[in-house]
């Protein structure tokens, strides 16, 4: 065989090629007077996004707790589950409370500066940690592997050909910004990864720039130019780095010790203060994998759980105290995740295992400050295998914050989304930019506008709901969060409808259906029996 | 020119710029000593000139069963932390605690005990592929001293590695299920007929055996059936051991997918239900995606990270295959993989991104870094601890990987050992390399330090600084620099003249008396300096 046919049919598909990290091979292009022109310029916007993710697994339910299923929750998980006098009372629900550790966030509630999304998931919800990872990083299907971050994608619209021409005179500063090891996958673009990763600002080694070869053509020569446009990378962003943490010469005086969740936003707020243009930063706390021993048996409002909750709530709660102080809190709205909830009922190691769905904070001066949907329903009896069933779709979350937060355009956000997702109300109406509105999930509080009869069924039932036009998506779940069917997902008009879900099947047991039609969603249990 | 006449020809230039679909036939052109470099630096922590000595002139086969000589085992760590503030109540300074009882508040020093002596273990690894493979397996059966919380535990997990570490890894498999660490680890001792746990039984599959390849296809309800298969196991906290308590265990039946052929594992009561594990195992391994997975990871630890269609066909499944018709024994796959074109294709190599232990571990046998004497325990273990966390603050914490999959970078798309270097990492390894060639690193009035002077001297011909140059480069480097590169790098030692013979009037001068402090500094500085540039490029990074 010849050579020139060994690179014909061994180049092989879908390998990401050193042209896409290679700067110069994109040079000629860069320098074209008329690439230049089709280059957008990014969004005008100051703001700031601040991603907290909690890795292992947040036990969701001893988090927000629903304090209307109480009794039926106590049942399942009576070895752990928090004395129900010790839960937090948030302004305006009696059905909500917070864990007992978390008074700064029920302060930021009750001072309008939080918001709560129930039971945040997707459908087929995957139960590995590196998966389920992997799948909220990437924002991609249950069943769909997308080797790019949602956060990369978004960036990567907004500030095209990075890294070829950056820094620059429009975006100085690093896009996106990890404080301490790996950068996060979720900053992955298509091409290259868009962000950086940093522990400490000040203590920014330079590096030495001198002379270099030119990089073979081989999988070593992809590896070093990669290395190099690292390196590159981080002499040029030390000096704005270190620039804006001199900015901030005082912080704020109520950051926590021996937190580490806190010592890493303690970086961000300096670095936002300090005027980085920096869009997106990511902030990490670990242990929530808790299968054993989550509480302590003799005062379940305390252990390893409860630890955590304090962590999570004094450090975003001195966060946003310092960036008032700082006075950046404007700027900033965050988000907390974790990649999966844990089981409804606990174990008998005094843990919880993986669980499905599980509820998610906003926070931030325009995080709008209500609760999303209703609490999660717990049956009387629970069995192991039984999950939180989802209400909102993650990605509809982060759809919202680009949405609403980032201002970005509807045509953008599907080549970032990868998909149309329910658009719900996550920033305060009164924020620049704000486009959606609230207005309507207030004026349908309380009204069923899903229902199904008959209720028990055997064969079939007709389930009833209301649409207010646009696009309408009814879906069925089992208790294990599993999606079973999918009986509408069309663009219909206003007024009610019927829709028949039959029995194909299915083991008796509780199922739900779920409506989703703009910014509504709602949830139906239904019973299926013998 | 035809394929076999192309890479003939360009086995000692290496400039290849082209790729094959080299599979696993053996390489047969005569080994030269690029090709033995290649294989020293992938199976070892850095290659040093003693190394290359004892390989040179030798056939691949010769090489190979040296490097497959398994290393004795260790003696076991010992107390280095006995001082004013903390004294182990039953152990001696000096003396070994993997049997002792523990009191709670020895494990932090204990645990850091033992990462110094595994630290050890590797800056003194002999001319084996053993040292690594332990790696190899800590990653792939990751556990956490953290999170085990009693040093003891951790040893024991250590030397099960080790063992097995070039043995059978059907065997191994078993071993690590009974291990009284991965039992604590993964909660595999609280799993019991009344509520099982599933996190041992998941990750047996996710990540110790099957993997998630396209073709694993298990089930969640595969995950909660091997769960009943594991209940009853114990550990005992005072003996270290692990035993089946049959009261625990679930003694149903065990009804799997049709992943796994819809097998069921028949239920047993008493001591026999200790015996579904062996079916379990036997399940697991008749999978043919197990020994595919495995030799991924070998590819991916050892080769590169990306795997194509040519590789898979080419090379992964004929090793998977190989694997499977020895029984799993881990020594015949490695051997025929160094043995393969593959390996030695041009396009392999210098592709590797050193990991943080790789890194640090490597400078300091690569310049033969010199360590307190072995009977001066506690500075020696200072000086390992000093080492190990340079790696750790590289994002390579030895004995705590980030989780149960291990270091991201040995298995996240698509960046793998990318993830090695970024913004943060990268810094700090240069921190690392000018700390050990400038004033080194000093605790106690010990000093570890490269000897710049004693490397140099050592190499072929010094006087010259263009052989100087190619042999340091030939052991540092695993990429070939240009010409340009080469020229710049002799503009240091020369102090910008461009005269050859300035440095060889300085080295000559130098070594007429080298007790000579003015001359000395001479030749010292310009080496510091041009070292200090060499492993801050890039190229540096790569093996």
């Amino acid at each position: 065989m010849k050579r020139r046919d060994f690179i014909r049919h061994t180049a092989p598909a879908g390998i990401v090629f050193p042209a896409l990290i290679n700067g110069f091979t994109f040079k000629a292009f860069a320098e074209s007077p008329l690439v230049s022109a089709l280059t957008q310029a990014p969004t005008e916007t100051d703001h700031v996004l601040v991603i907290v993710q909690l890795n292992g697994g947040n036990d969701g339910l001893n988090m927000v707790i629903p304090i209307d299923q109480y009794d039926n929750l106590s049942n399942a998980r009576s070895n752990i589950i928090i004395p129900r006098n010790k839960i937090l009372k948030l302004n305006g629900t009696s059905f909500t409370g917070l864990h007992p550790s978390m008074t700064g966030l029920q302060t930021m509630f009750n001072d309008e500066k939080l918001k709560i999304v129930q039971s945040v998931g997707y459908p087929q919800p995957n139960f590995s940690h590196f998966r389920a990872t992997d799948i909220w990083l990437s924002a991609s299907d249950s069943n769909q592997i997308i080797n790019s971050g949602w956060a990369g994608r978004y960036l990567n619209e907004e500030y095209t050909n990075f890294p070829t021409g950056y820094p620059s005179s429009v975006m100085p500063d690093p896009l996106a910004i990890q404080i301490g090891s790996f950068v996060s996958p979720a900053m992955q673009g298509p091409g290259v990864n868009m962000g950086m990763a940093i522990s400490d600002p000040v203590n920014f080694y330079n590096l030495i720039n001198g002379i270099q070869g030119t990089a073979p053509n081989t999988r070593g020569g992809k590896e070093l130019t990669y290395i190099r446009q690292i390196a590159q990378q981080t002499q040029q962003y030390a000096s704005v780095i270190k620039g804006a943490a001199a900015k901030v010469t005082k912080q704020f005086s109520g950051y926590p010790t021996g937190n580490s969740l806190a010592d890493q936003l303690k970086i961000v707020a300096r670095l936002i203060a300090g005027g980085l243009k920096t869009r997106i930063y990511m902030v990490s706390l670990g242990g929530f994998d808790t299968h054993a021993q989550q509480v302590n048996s003799n005062a379940t409002e305390t252990g390893t759980h409860a630890i955590l909750m304090q962590k999570v709530s004094e450090g975003i709660k001195a966060f946003m105290d310092d960036l008032e102080f700082l006075n950046s809190s404007k700027r900033v709205i965050g988000m907390t995740f974790s990649e999966f909830g844990r089981r409804i009922k606990s174990n008998s190691s005094g843990g919880t295992d993986h669980g499905a769905a599980a509820p998610l904070f906003v926070f931030g001066h325009y995080a709008q400050n209500d609760v999303s949907g209703t609490s999660p329903i717990i049956n009387l009896t629970t069995g192991t295998a039984d999950n939180i069933p989802m209400q909102y779709d993650f990605r509809s979350i982060y759809a919202a914050i680009l949405q609403q937060w980032f201002c970005v355009p509807e045509t953008t956000l599907e080549n970032v989304m990868l998909k149309n997702f329910q658009n719900i109300p996550v920033i305060k109406k009164s924020a620049p930019c704000m486009s959606s509105s609230p207005d309507l999930i207030i004026a349908n509080a309380g009204k069923n506008i899903i229902s199904n009869y008959p209720n028990p069924f055997q064969t079939s039932t007709t389930i009833s709901y209301e649409s207010s036009g646009g696009h309408t998506l009814i879906q069925v779940f089992n208790t294990e969060g599993r999606l079973i069917k999918t009986l509408v997902d069309a663009v219909i008009n206003s007024g009610n409808h019927k829709i028949t879900f039959e029995n194909e099947g299915y083991l008796p047991g509780v199922y739900y259906a779920r409506l989703q039609n703009n910014t509504i969603q709602q949830i139906r249990t239904m019973l299926l029996v013998n | 020119m035809d394929r076999r006449s192309f890479i003939i020809a360009n086995t000692h230039t290496k400039s290849p710029e082209f790729r094959t679909n080299a599979g696993l036939s053996p390489y047969s052109p005569p080994i030269g000593n690029a090709e033995l470099i290649h294989l020293l630096r992938r199976v070892l922590f850095g290659v040093k000139p003693a190394d290359i000595s004892k390989v040179k002139g030798k056939s691949l086969n010769d090489v190979l069963d040296m490097l497959f000589i398994a290393d004795p085992t260790p003696d076991p760590p010992v107390n280095n932390y006995n001082t004013t503030s903390y004294t182990d109540p039953v152990v001696p300074l000096g003396q070994s605690w993997v049997t002792a009882p523990n009191d709670g508040n020895a494990t932090g020093y204990r645990n850091s005990s033992f990462k110094s002596w595994w630290t050890g273990l590797m800056l003194n690894q002999n001319t084996s592929i053993h040292e690594k493979m332990v790696l190899f397996w800590h990653n792939h059966f990751a556990t956490e001293t953290v999170d085990i919380n009693d040093a003891r535990y951790s040893y024991k997990h250590n030397v099960l590695l080790r063992t097995f570490a070039l043995g059978n890894f059907k065997s191994m498999v078993k071993e690590i299920t009974l291990d009284p660490g991965m039992l604590r680890y993964l909660n595999g001792y609280l799993n019991n007929k009344t509520s099982p746990d599933e996190n041992y039984a998941r990750e047996l599959q996710e990540l110790f055996t099957l993997g998630k390849g396209p073709k694993s296809n298990y089930t969640e309800s595969d995950v909660k059936q091997a769960a009943k298969v594991l209940t009853g196991y114990t550990v005992n906290a005072t003996t270290i051991t692990s035993a089946f308590d049959s009261t625990k265990h679930d003694t149903g039946n065990k009804q799997f997918s049709s992943f796994y052929n819809n097998i069921v594992i028949t239920g047993k009561t008493g001591a026999a239900g200790a015996t579904e594990l062996d079916e379990l195992i036997n399940m697991i391994f008749q999978q043919p995606e197990t020994a595919l997975y495995i030799c991924r990871r070998l590819y991916r630890f050892f080769v590169y990270y990306e795997i194509d269609e040519a590789t898979e066909t080419n090379l992964i499944a004929p090793l998977a295959a190989l694997f499977r018709s020895n029984n799993y024994e881990i020594k015949p796959v490695l051997k025929a993989l160094f043995s393969s074109e593959h390996f030695y294709d041009p396009v392999n190599r210098a592709c590797m991104i050193k990991g943080p232990l790789d890194y640090c571990i490597g400078l300091c046998r690569e310049f033969n870094v010199v360590f307190p004497l072995s009977t001066d325990t506690v500075n020696l273990y200072y000086m390992h601890e000093y080492i190990r966390t340079q790696a750790s603050n590289m994002q390579q914490n030895l004995g705590d990987p980030p989780n149960v999959a291990g270091w991201a970078a040995y298995y996240q798309e698509p960046q793998f050992h990318k993830l090695w270097i970024n913004a943060d990492t990268l810094p700090r390894r240069s921190q690392f390399s000018d700390t050990m060639i400038g004033n080194g690193y000093t605790r106690n009035g010990k000093n570890i330090t490269i000897d710049i002077l004693s490397f140099v001297d050592s190499l072929s011909n010094p006087a010259d600084p263009n052989i100087l140059i190619t042999d340091s480069l030939s052991i540092i480097y695993a990429i070939d620099i240009s010409k340009e590169v080469q020229d710049f790098l002799k503009s240091i030692l020369l102090s910008g003249q461009s005269t050859d013979s300035y440095w060889t009037a300085a080295w000559v001068t130098y070594k007429a008396n080298v007790n000579n402090t003015a001359n000395k500094t001479i030749v010292l500085t310009r080496l510091k300096s041009m070292f200090k540039y060499l492993m801050n490029l890039s190229e540096y990074q790569l093996s």
